[in-house]
Protein backbone atom coordinates (compact mmCIF):
# COMPACT_ATOMS: atom_id res chain seq x y z
CA UNK A 1 0.00 0.00 0.00
CA UNK A 2 2.43 1.92 1.50
CA UNK A 3 4.61 1.50 -1.80
CA UNK A 4 1.73 2.59 -4.44
CA UNK A 5 1.31 5.73 -2.62
CA UNK A 6 4.76 6.54 -3.22
CA UNK A 7 4.84 5.48 -6.69
CA UNK A 8 1.47 7.35 -7.19
CA UNK A 9 2.82 10.69 -5.41
CA UNK A 10 6.67 10.64 -6.19
CA UNK A 11 6.50 9.30 -9.66
CA UNK A 12 4.01 11.37 -10.33
CA UNK A 13 5.47 13.97 -9.24
CA UNK A 14 8.99 13.49 -10.52
CA UNK A 15 7.65 12.85 -14.29
CA UNK A 16 5.71 15.93 -13.93
CA UNK A 17 8.92 17.77 -13.06
CA UNK A 18 10.71 15.51 -15.63
CA UNK A 19 7.99 17.45 -18.31
CA UNK A 20 9.28 20.96 -17.28
CA UNK A 21 12.75 19.94 -18.17
CA UNK A 22 11.65 20.75 -21.43
CA UNK A 23 8.59 22.42 -20.44
CA UNK A 24 10.36 25.76 -19.46
CA UNK A 25 8.78 29.02 -18.36
CA UNK A 26 10.06 30.22 -22.10
CA UNK A 27 7.28 27.50 -23.05
CA UNK A 28 5.15 27.20 -20.00
CA UNK A 29 3.71 31.11 -20.55
CA UNK A 30 3.06 31.65 -24.23
CA UNK A 31 1.36 28.10 -24.49
CA UNK A 32 -0.42 27.84 -21.20
CA UNK A 33 -1.27 31.67 -19.87
CA UNK A 34 -0.85 33.79 -23.08
CA UNK A 35 -2.74 31.10 -26.10
CA UNK A 36 -5.89 31.10 -24.02
CA UNK A 37 -6.52 34.47 -23.59
CA UNK A 38 -6.11 34.82 -27.52
CA UNK A 39 -8.34 31.99 -28.37
CA UNK A 40 -10.78 33.94 -25.63
CA UNK A 41 -10.49 36.86 -27.74
CA UNK A 42 -10.47 34.86 -30.88
CA UNK A 43 -13.61 33.86 -30.47
CA UNK A 44 -15.51 36.29 -28.52
CA UNK A 45 -14.57 38.99 -31.15
CA UNK A 46 -16.18 35.84 -33.70
CA UNK A 47 -18.80 36.32 -32.02
CA UNK A 48 -19.47 39.70 -31.73
CA UNK A 49 -18.83 39.86 -35.87
CA UNK A 50 -21.52 36.85 -36.38
CA UNK A 51 -23.84 38.50 -33.97
CA UNK A 52 -24.26 34.90 -32.09
CA UNK A 53 -23.75 35.30 -28.53
CA UNK A 54 -21.91 37.65 -25.59
CA UNK A 55 -18.62 37.52 -24.50
CA UNK A 56 -19.28 35.45 -21.39
CA UNK A 57 -20.28 32.81 -23.21
CA UNK A 58 -17.11 32.66 -25.34
CA UNK A 59 -15.05 32.97 -22.45
CA UNK A 60 -16.54 30.28 -20.22
CA UNK A 61 -16.65 28.17 -23.29
CA UNK A 62 -13.03 28.35 -24.37
CA UNK A 63 -11.25 28.82 -20.81
CA UNK A 64 -12.72 25.80 -19.51
CA UNK A 65 -11.85 24.09 -23.43
CA UNK A 66 -7.99 25.36 -23.26
CA UNK A 67 -7.55 22.74 -20.65
CA UNK A 68 -7.59 20.22 -22.95
CA UNK A 69 -4.06 21.40 -24.40
CA UNK A 70 -2.09 20.65 -20.92
CA UNK A 71 -4.43 17.67 -20.22
CA UNK A 72 -4.00 16.22 -23.36
CA UNK A 73 -0.64 16.80 -24.25
CA UNK A 74 0.86 16.24 -20.91
CA UNK A 75 -1.07 12.99 -20.87
CA UNK A 76 0.94 12.14 -24.44
CA UNK A 77 3.92 13.00 -23.47
CA UNK A 78 3.99 10.39 -20.36
CA UNK A 79 4.15 7.90 -22.65
CA UNK A 80 6.13 9.62 -25.59
CA UNK A 81 9.01 12.00 -23.08
CA UNK A 82 9.41 8.33 -22.03
CA UNK A 83 10.14 7.18 -25.00
CA UNK A 84 12.20 9.93 -26.44
CA UNK A 85 14.65 9.91 -23.08
CA UNK A 86 14.59 6.22 -23.49
CA UNK A 87 13.36 5.32 -20.22
CA UNK A 88 10.21 3.78 -21.45
CA UNK A 89 11.09 0.57 -21.14
CA UNK A 90 12.60 0.52 -18.09
CA UNK A 91 9.32 2.25 -16.83
CA UNK A 92 6.92 -0.63 -18.16
CA UNK A 93 9.85 -3.56 -17.13
CA UNK A 94 9.80 -2.47 -13.78
CA UNK A 95 7.09 -4.34 -11.39
CA UNK A 96 5.70 -1.27 -10.10
CA UNK A 97 1.76 -1.73 -9.75
CA UNK A 98 0.44 -0.46 -12.82
CA UNK A 99 -2.94 2.09 -11.44
CA UNK A 100 -0.58 4.27 -8.87
CA UNK A 101 1.87 4.62 -11.74
CA UNK A 102 -0.42 5.52 -14.85
CA UNK A 103 -2.91 7.56 -12.49
CA UNK A 104 -0.18 9.04 -10.37
CA UNK A 105 0.56 10.99 -13.95
CA UNK A 106 -2.33 11.92 -14.08
CA UNK A 107 -2.77 13.78 -10.76
CA UNK A 108 -0.72 16.91 -11.55
CA UNK A 109 -1.68 17.32 -14.64
CA UNK A 110 -5.54 17.50 -13.75
CA UNK A 111 -4.09 20.29 -11.89
CA UNK A 112 -2.04 22.10 -13.82
CA UNK A 113 -5.29 21.85 -16.30
CA UNK A 114 -7.86 23.19 -13.56
CA UNK A 115 -5.31 26.27 -12.98
CA UNK A 116 -4.89 27.00 -16.62
CA UNK A 117 -8.57 26.99 -17.35
CA UNK A 118 -9.14 29.34 -13.92
CA UNK A 119 -6.27 31.57 -14.85
CA UNK A 120 -7.79 32.01 -18.81
CA UNK A 121 -11.04 32.58 -17.22
CA UNK A 122 -10.26 35.13 -14.77
CA UNK A 123 -7.85 36.95 -17.18
CA UNK A 124 -10.01 36.71 -19.86
CA UNK A 125 -12.96 38.28 -17.75
CA UNK A 126 -10.94 40.96 -16.97
CA UNK A 127 -9.79 41.66 -20.65
CA UNK A 128 -13.03 41.51 -21.74
CA UNK A 129 -14.81 43.05 -19.06
CA UNK A 130 -17.01 39.87 -18.23
CA UNK A 131 -18.69 40.09 -14.48
CA UNK A 132 -18.59 37.27 -12.80
CA UNK A 133 -20.53 37.11 -9.39
CA UNK A 134 -18.45 36.87 -6.44
CA UNK A 135 -20.53 33.75 -5.24
CA UNK A 136 -19.77 31.87 -8.42
CA UNK A 137 -15.71 31.90 -7.82
CA UNK A 138 -15.17 29.38 -5.67
CA UNK A 139 -18.28 27.02 -8.03
CA UNK A 140 -16.72 27.70 -10.44
CA UNK A 141 -13.06 26.44 -9.40
CA UNK A 142 -14.66 22.99 -8.74
CA UNK A 143 -16.02 23.27 -12.10
CA UNK A 144 -12.79 23.77 -13.68
CA UNK A 145 -11.16 21.14 -11.72
CA UNK A 146 -13.65 18.49 -12.84
CA UNK A 147 -13.29 19.78 -16.28
CA UNK A 148 -9.75 19.16 -15.78
CA UNK A 149 -10.28 15.53 -14.45
CA UNK A 150 -12.20 14.83 -17.36
CA UNK A 151 -10.30 15.74 -19.92
CA UNK A 152 -7.27 13.83 -18.56
CA UNK A 153 -9.80 10.94 -18.21
CA UNK A 154 -9.40 11.60 -22.04
CA UNK A 155 -5.84 12.19 -22.32
CA UNK A 156 -5.28 8.72 -20.46
CA UNK A 157 -6.47 7.00 -24.09
CA UNK A 158 -4.36 9.75 -25.83
CA UNK A 159 -1.69 8.39 -23.77
CA UNK A 160 -2.68 4.73 -24.67
CA UNK A 161 -2.77 5.69 -28.10
CA UNK A 162 0.64 7.16 -27.88
CA UNK A 163 1.95 3.18 -27.51
CA UNK A 164 1.04 2.53 -30.99
CA UNK A 165 1.37 5.60 -33.17
CA UNK A 166 4.29 7.90 -33.12
CA UNK A 167 2.56 11.35 -33.77
CA UNK A 168 0.71 11.46 -30.92
CA UNK A 169 1.21 15.93 -31.53
CA UNK A 170 -0.75 15.86 -34.53
CA UNK A 171 -3.21 13.11 -32.43
CA UNK A 172 -3.39 15.68 -29.91
CA UNK A 173 -4.23 18.96 -32.05
CA UNK A 174 -7.13 16.34 -33.73
CA UNK A 175 -8.74 15.64 -30.36
CA UNK A 176 -8.36 19.82 -29.38
CA UNK A 177 -10.02 20.52 -32.82
CA UNK A 178 -13.02 18.15 -31.41
CA UNK A 179 -13.59 19.26 -28.43
CA UNK A 180 -13.65 22.84 -29.91
CA UNK A 181 -16.49 22.04 -32.15
CA UNK A 182 -18.22 19.44 -30.18
CA UNK A 183 -18.12 20.76 -26.93
CA UNK A 184 -20.37 23.69 -27.08
CA UNK A 185 -17.91 26.12 -26.30
CA UNK A 186 -17.71 27.86 -28.98
CA UNK A 187 -21.31 27.06 -30.96
CA UNK A 188 -24.21 26.37 -28.98
CA UNK A 189 -25.22 22.88 -28.56
CA UNK A 190 -28.62 23.37 -29.83
CA UNK A 191 -27.28 24.78 -33.37
CA UNK A 192 -25.23 21.65 -33.80
CA UNK A 193 -26.34 19.19 -35.77
CA UNK A 194 -28.38 16.70 -33.46
CA UNK A 195 -25.78 14.24 -34.19
CA UNK A 196 -23.04 16.47 -32.91
CA UNK A 197 -24.64 17.71 -30.19
CA UNK A 198 -25.51 13.88 -28.87
CA UNK A 199 -21.96 12.83 -29.36
CA UNK A 200 -20.89 16.07 -27.52
CA UNK A 201 -22.79 14.28 -24.51
CA UNK A 202 -20.11 12.00 -24.20
CA UNK A 203 -17.03 13.83 -24.78
CA UNK A 204 -15.32 16.30 -21.74
CA UNK A 205 -16.53 19.75 -21.10
CA UNK A 206 -20.04 19.48 -22.38
CA UNK A 207 -21.72 19.37 -18.88
CA UNK A 208 -18.84 21.31 -17.40
CA UNK A 209 -19.19 24.05 -19.47
CA UNK A 210 -22.85 23.79 -19.18
CA UNK A 211 -22.70 24.06 -15.46
CA UNK A 212 -19.87 26.83 -15.56
CA UNK A 213 -22.45 28.96 -17.41
CA UNK A 214 -25.40 28.36 -15.39
CA UNK A 215 -23.23 29.26 -12.26
CA UNK A 216 -21.88 32.65 -13.82
CA UNK A 217 -25.64 33.55 -14.35
CA UNK A 218 -25.78 33.36 -10.75
CA UNK A 219 -27.45 29.81 -10.24
CA UNK A 220 -26.43 27.67 -7.61
CA UNK A 221 -24.32 24.87 -7.27
CA UNK A 222 -26.44 22.55 -6.16
CA UNK A 223 -28.75 23.55 -9.57
CA UNK A 224 -25.77 22.15 -11.71
CA UNK A 225 -24.92 19.07 -9.41
CA UNK A 226 -26.48 16.79 -12.56
CA UNK A 227 -24.39 18.24 -14.48
CA UNK A 228 -21.15 17.91 -12.20
CA UNK A 229 -21.84 14.06 -11.89
CA UNK A 230 -22.48 13.87 -15.39
CA UNK A 231 -19.09 15.30 -16.40
CA UNK A 232 -17.56 13.05 -13.70
CA UNK A 233 -18.65 10.25 -15.21
CA UNK A 234 -17.37 11.09 -18.63
CA UNK A 235 -14.35 11.54 -16.76
CA UNK A 236 -14.21 8.23 -15.01
CA UNK A 237 -15.12 6.10 -18.01
CA UNK A 238 -12.49 7.56 -20.24
CA UNK A 239 -10.13 7.17 -17.07
CA UNK A 240 -10.78 3.79 -16.84
CA UNK A 241 -11.09 3.09 -21.00
CA UNK A 242 -7.28 4.75 -21.22
CA UNK A 243 -6.11 2.12 -18.42
CA UNK A 244 -7.54 -0.57 -20.25
CA UNK A 245 -5.79 0.53 -23.29
CA UNK A 246 -2.65 1.40 -21.95
CA UNK A 247 -2.60 -2.12 -20.15
CA UNK A 248 -3.55 -4.00 -23.62
CA UNK A 249 -1.37 -2.01 -25.40
CA UNK A 250 1.48 -2.45 -23.15
CA UNK A 251 1.26 -6.00 -23.58
CA UNK A 252 0.71 -5.74 -27.46
CA UNK A 253 4.27 -3.59 -27.27
CA UNK A 254 6.11 -6.19 -25.58
CA UNK A 255 4.79 -9.52 -28.18
CA UNK A 256 5.30 -6.67 -30.90
CA UNK A 257 8.79 -5.55 -29.35
CA UNK A 258 7.21 -1.99 -31.02
CA UNK A 259 7.61 -0.16 -27.56
CA UNK A 260 10.93 1.93 -28.32
CA UNK A 261 9.84 2.39 -32.32
CA UNK A 262 10.33 5.79 -32.66
CA UNK B 1 19.41 33.52 -62.20
CA UNK B 2 21.57 31.11 -60.14
CA UNK B 3 20.07 32.72 -57.52
CA UNK B 4 16.00 31.93 -58.43
CA UNK B 5 17.46 28.50 -59.53
CA UNK B 6 18.90 27.30 -56.18
CA UNK B 7 15.42 28.76 -54.74
CA UNK B 8 13.78 26.75 -56.97
CA UNK B 9 15.32 23.85 -56.53
CA UNK B 10 15.60 23.84 -52.35
CA UNK B 11 11.86 25.01 -52.49
CA UNK B 12 10.95 21.95 -54.41
CA UNK B 13 13.17 19.26 -52.29
CA UNK B 14 11.49 21.88 -49.17
CA UNK B 15 8.16 21.09 -50.21
CA UNK B 16 8.60 17.24 -50.78
CA UNK B 17 9.91 17.06 -47.12
CA UNK B 18 6.72 19.37 -45.64
CA UNK B 19 4.41 17.17 -47.33
CA UNK B 20 6.08 13.93 -45.65
CA UNK B 21 6.15 15.43 -42.17
CA UNK B 22 3.20 14.24 -40.47
CA UNK B 23 2.89 17.22 -38.39
CA UNK B 24 3.26 19.91 -40.78
CA UNK B 25 1.97 18.11 -44.32
CA UNK B 26 -1.15 16.40 -42.22
CA UNK B 27 -1.86 17.87 -38.60
CA UNK B 28 -1.09 21.91 -40.22
CA UNK B 29 -3.65 21.30 -42.72
CA UNK B 30 -6.21 19.36 -40.71
CA UNK B 31 -5.98 21.74 -37.54
CA UNK B 32 -7.13 24.38 -39.30
CA UNK B 33 -10.33 22.97 -40.33
CA UNK B 34 -11.49 22.30 -37.21
CA UNK B 35 -11.32 26.10 -36.46
CA UNK B 36 -12.82 27.05 -39.68
CA UNK B 37 -15.69 24.80 -39.07
CA UNK B 38 -16.34 26.47 -35.84
CA UNK B 39 -16.44 29.05 -37.56
CA UNK B 40 -18.67 28.54 -40.60
CA UNK B 41 -20.89 27.03 -37.50
CA UNK B 42 -20.66 30.51 -35.88
CA UNK B 43 -21.30 32.31 -38.68
CA UNK B 44 -24.35 29.87 -39.96
CA UNK B 45 -25.58 30.01 -36.19
CA UNK B 46 -25.27 34.20 -36.22
CA UNK B 47 -27.75 36.85 -37.80
CA UNK B 48 -24.71 38.58 -39.11
CA UNK B 49 -24.94 40.32 -42.35
CA UNK B 50 -21.50 38.67 -43.22
CA UNK B 51 -22.15 35.65 -45.09
CA UNK B 52 -20.69 32.17 -44.91
CA UNK B 53 -18.19 33.10 -47.97
CA UNK B 54 -16.70 35.77 -46.22
CA UNK B 55 -16.11 33.34 -43.39
CA UNK B 56 -15.14 30.55 -46.04
CA UNK B 57 -12.13 33.02 -47.31
CA UNK B 58 -11.41 34.01 -43.60
CA UNK B 59 -11.24 30.36 -42.43
CA UNK B 60 -9.05 29.56 -45.46
CA UNK B 61 -6.56 32.28 -45.05
CA UNK B 62 -6.34 31.72 -41.34
CA UNK B 63 -5.22 28.16 -43.03
CA UNK B 64 -2.55 29.43 -44.60
CA UNK B 65 -1.09 31.54 -41.82
CA UNK B 66 -1.31 28.15 -39.65
CA UNK B 67 1.23 26.14 -41.73
CA UNK B 68 3.47 29.13 -42.03
CA UNK B 69 3.66 30.30 -38.33
CA UNK B 70 3.76 27.03 -36.41
CA UNK B 71 6.85 25.97 -38.24
CA UNK B 72 8.43 28.25 -40.04
CA UNK B 73 9.47 29.75 -35.83
CA UNK B 74 11.30 26.61 -35.65
CA UNK B 75 12.72 25.95 -38.91
CA UNK B 76 16.72 26.94 -37.90
CA UNK B 77 15.91 24.71 -34.89
CA UNK B 78 15.21 21.81 -37.44
CA UNK B 79 17.90 22.09 -38.64
CA UNK B 80 20.04 22.33 -35.55
CA UNK B 81 18.49 19.18 -34.47
CA UNK B 82 19.27 17.27 -37.89
CA UNK B 83 23.32 19.01 -37.31
CA UNK B 84 22.95 20.75 -40.86
CA UNK B 85 23.25 24.30 -39.37
CA UNK B 86 26.75 24.44 -39.55
CA UNK B 87 26.70 23.80 -42.45
CA UNK B 88 24.05 25.49 -43.69
CA UNK B 89 25.68 28.53 -42.43
CA UNK B 90 29.25 27.54 -43.57
CA UNK B 91 27.59 27.33 -47.28
CA UNK B 92 28.57 29.84 -49.70
CA UNK B 93 25.24 30.63 -50.46
CA UNK B 94 23.63 33.87 -48.12
CA UNK B 95 21.91 31.86 -45.10
CA UNK B 96 18.84 33.59 -45.31
CA UNK B 97 18.49 32.54 -49.24
CA UNK B 98 19.27 29.20 -47.82
CA UNK B 99 16.58 29.32 -45.69
CA UNK B 100 13.72 31.35 -47.33
CA UNK B 101 12.80 28.00 -49.78
CA UNK B 102 12.06 26.25 -46.31
CA UNK B 103 9.36 29.23 -45.22
CA UNK B 104 8.30 29.49 -48.92
CA UNK B 105 7.54 25.77 -48.78
CA UNK B 106 5.41 26.17 -45.45
CA UNK B 107 3.59 28.65 -47.21
CA UNK B 108 2.73 26.57 -50.00
CA UNK B 109 1.37 24.18 -48.04
CA UNK B 110 -1.02 26.74 -47.41
CA UNK B 111 -2.45 26.73 -50.71
CA UNK B 112 -3.34 23.18 -50.01
CA UNK B 113 -4.90 24.60 -46.98
CA UNK B 114 -6.65 27.52 -48.54
CA UNK B 115 -8.37 24.46 -51.28
CA UNK B 116 -9.03 21.99 -48.34
CA UNK B 117 -10.77 24.74 -46.38
CA UNK B 118 -12.92 25.96 -49.47
CA UNK B 119 -13.91 22.55 -50.61
CA UNK B 120 -14.62 22.16 -47.21
CA UNK B 121 -16.93 24.44 -46.72
CA UNK B 122 -18.82 23.97 -50.38
CA UNK B 123 -19.33 20.32 -49.72
CA UNK B 124 -20.30 20.35 -46.04
CA UNK B 125 -21.32 23.37 -45.63
CA UNK B 126 -22.99 23.96 -48.88
CA UNK B 127 -20.59 27.96 -49.69
CA UNK B 128 -20.41 28.83 -53.16
CA UNK B 129 -17.26 28.58 -54.59
CA UNK B 130 -17.87 31.55 -56.71
CA UNK B 131 -14.70 33.75 -57.64
CA UNK B 132 -15.49 36.98 -59.23
CA UNK B 133 -12.32 37.87 -60.88
CA UNK B 134 -10.53 34.71 -61.37
CA UNK B 135 -7.04 35.49 -62.47
CA UNK B 136 -6.95 38.03 -60.08
CA UNK B 137 -7.90 35.60 -56.99
CA UNK B 138 -4.77 33.56 -58.55
CA UNK B 139 -2.60 36.22 -58.47
CA UNK B 140 -3.32 37.36 -54.72
CA UNK B 141 -3.07 33.92 -53.32
CA UNK B 142 0.51 33.83 -54.96
CA UNK B 143 1.21 37.18 -53.45
CA UNK B 144 0.13 36.26 -50.54
CA UNK B 145 1.84 32.93 -50.12
CA UNK B 146 5.10 35.22 -50.89
CA UNK B 147 4.60 37.41 -48.50
CA UNK B 148 3.92 35.20 -45.97
CA UNK B 149 7.02 33.00 -47.15
CA UNK B 150 8.63 36.17 -46.18
CA UNK B 151 7.36 36.71 -42.83
CA UNK B 152 8.09 33.19 -41.95
CA UNK B 153 11.82 33.97 -43.09
CA UNK B 154 11.78 36.95 -40.66
CA UNK B 155 10.72 34.83 -37.99
CA UNK B 156 13.10 31.89 -38.46
CA UNK B 157 15.93 33.66 -38.49
CA UNK B 158 14.67 36.26 -35.30
CA UNK B 159 13.99 33.57 -32.97
CA UNK B 160 17.34 31.40 -33.87
CA UNK B 161 18.55 32.46 -30.48
CA UNK B 162 15.86 30.81 -28.62
CA UNK B 163 15.37 26.81 -28.00
CA UNK B 164 12.13 27.26 -27.56
CA UNK B 165 11.42 28.52 -31.42
CA UNK B 166 8.43 26.58 -32.21
CA UNK B 167 6.80 27.92 -29.15
CA UNK B 168 6.81 31.53 -30.15
CA UNK B 169 5.90 30.31 -33.84
CA UNK B 170 3.06 29.08 -31.78
CA UNK B 171 2.21 32.17 -30.32
CA UNK B 172 1.75 34.33 -33.28
CA UNK B 173 -1.16 31.85 -35.15
CA UNK B 174 -4.08 33.33 -32.71
CA UNK B 175 -2.87 37.04 -32.61
CA UNK B 176 -2.76 36.94 -36.28
CA UNK B 177 -6.03 35.15 -36.77
CA UNK B 178 -7.43 37.86 -34.68
CA UNK B 179 -5.89 41.10 -35.76
CA UNK B 180 -5.79 40.49 -39.64
CA UNK B 181 -9.24 40.76 -40.06
CA UNK B 182 -9.67 36.66 -41.47
CA UNK B 183 -12.77 36.53 -39.45
CA UNK B 184 -13.21 39.92 -37.53
CA UNK B 185 -13.41 42.94 -39.53
CA UNK B 186 -10.68 45.34 -38.33
CA UNK B 187 -13.68 47.81 -37.50
CA UNK B 188 -14.52 45.73 -34.61
CA UNK B 189 -11.09 45.74 -33.20
CA UNK B 190 -9.88 48.53 -30.95
CA UNK B 191 -8.54 51.66 -32.59
CA UNK B 192 -4.59 50.97 -31.38
CA UNK B 193 -4.78 47.61 -32.89
CA UNK B 194 -5.16 48.89 -36.07
CA UNK B 195 -1.74 50.02 -37.26
CA UNK B 196 -0.23 46.82 -35.79
CA UNK B 197 -2.66 45.16 -38.46
CA UNK B 198 -1.80 47.30 -41.62
CA UNK B 199 1.94 46.44 -40.37
CA UNK B 200 1.14 42.98 -41.01
CA UNK B 201 1.15 41.36 -44.63
CA UNK B 202 -1.53 38.67 -43.54
CA UNK B 203 -3.76 41.97 -43.48
CA UNK B 204 -3.42 42.94 -47.01
CA UNK B 205 -3.06 39.40 -48.08
CA UNK B 206 -6.99 38.60 -46.60
CA UNK B 207 -7.89 41.54 -47.93
CA UNK B 208 -6.96 40.83 -51.43
CA UNK B 209 -8.24 37.45 -51.17
CA UNK B 210 -11.79 38.68 -50.57
CA UNK B 211 -11.43 41.39 -52.93
CA UNK B 212 -10.92 39.12 -55.71
CA UNK B 213 -13.22 36.97 -54.31
CA UNK B 214 -16.29 38.76 -54.11
CA UNK B 215 -15.58 41.59 -56.32
CA UNK B 216 -13.98 44.41 -55.56
CA UNK B 217 -10.30 46.05 -56.23
CA UNK B 218 -7.37 43.59 -54.75
CA UNK B 219 -4.45 45.49 -56.52
CA UNK B 220 -3.67 48.00 -54.02
CA UNK B 221 -4.28 45.59 -50.94
CA UNK B 222 -2.09 42.78 -53.20
CA UNK B 223 0.80 45.69 -53.65
CA UNK B 224 0.33 46.39 -49.96
CA UNK B 225 0.88 42.45 -49.51
CA UNK B 226 3.85 41.91 -51.74
CA UNK B 227 5.59 45.55 -50.52
CA UNK B 228 5.60 44.05 -46.90
CA UNK B 229 6.69 40.62 -47.80
CA UNK B 230 9.63 42.42 -49.63
CA UNK B 231 10.42 44.68 -46.62
CA UNK B 232 10.46 41.05 -44.43
CA UNK B 233 12.49 39.97 -46.37
CA UNK B 234 15.16 42.30 -46.52
CA UNK B 235 14.81 43.03 -42.62
CA UNK B 236 15.72 38.92 -42.34
CA UNK B 237 18.50 39.20 -44.34
CA UNK B 238 20.07 42.09 -41.75
CA UNK B 239 18.80 39.85 -38.79
CA UNK B 240 20.76 37.43 -40.52
CA UNK B 241 23.90 39.46 -40.63
CA UNK B 242 23.81 40.52 -37.30
CA UNK B 243 22.25 36.69 -35.32
CA UNK B 244 24.90 34.67 -37.70
CA UNK B 245 27.54 36.97 -36.49
CA UNK B 246 27.20 37.16 -32.84
CA UNK B 247 26.82 33.41 -32.85
CA UNK B 248 30.08 33.08 -34.39
CA UNK B 249 31.09 35.38 -31.93
CA UNK B 250 29.64 33.55 -28.92
CA UNK B 251 30.10 30.34 -30.84
CA UNK B 252 26.74 29.83 -29.81
CA UNK B 253 25.34 28.54 -33.05
CA UNK B 254 24.58 25.08 -31.96
CA UNK B 255 22.85 25.92 -28.61
CA UNK B 256 24.33 22.91 -26.78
Amino acid sequence: MIVAARIFVVGGVTSFRALFYWLTPWIYVPTMLIAPIFQILLFAYIGRSAHLRSDEFYLIGNALQYASIPCLFAMAQMVGGERYQNTLSAILVSPAPRIPLFFGRSLPVVLNGAFVAAFSLLVGALILGVHLPASSLAPLGLVVLIAAFSCTGLGLVNAAASLRIRENAVLSNVIFGFLLIFTGANVPLDALPGWMSTAAQGMPFTHAIRAARQLAAGIGLGDVAGLLGAELLVGAIYGLAGYGLLRWFEILSRRNASLERS
Amino acid sequence: MSSLRFVAVSWTLQFKMIMRSPFDGIGNVLYPLFFATVAFLVFRAGDSPRTLIYASLGAAVMGMWSSVSTSAGSAMQRERWWGTLELLVAAPRHFSLVLLPATLGLATVGIYNLAATLLWGHFVFGVPLTIEHPLLFVLAVVGTVLAFGGLGLLFAVSFVRFRAAWVLGNFFEYPVWLICGFLVPLALLPGWVRPISWALAPTWGMSAIRESALGGSPLPDLIACLGLGLGYIALAVLVTERVLRDARTRGSLSLT
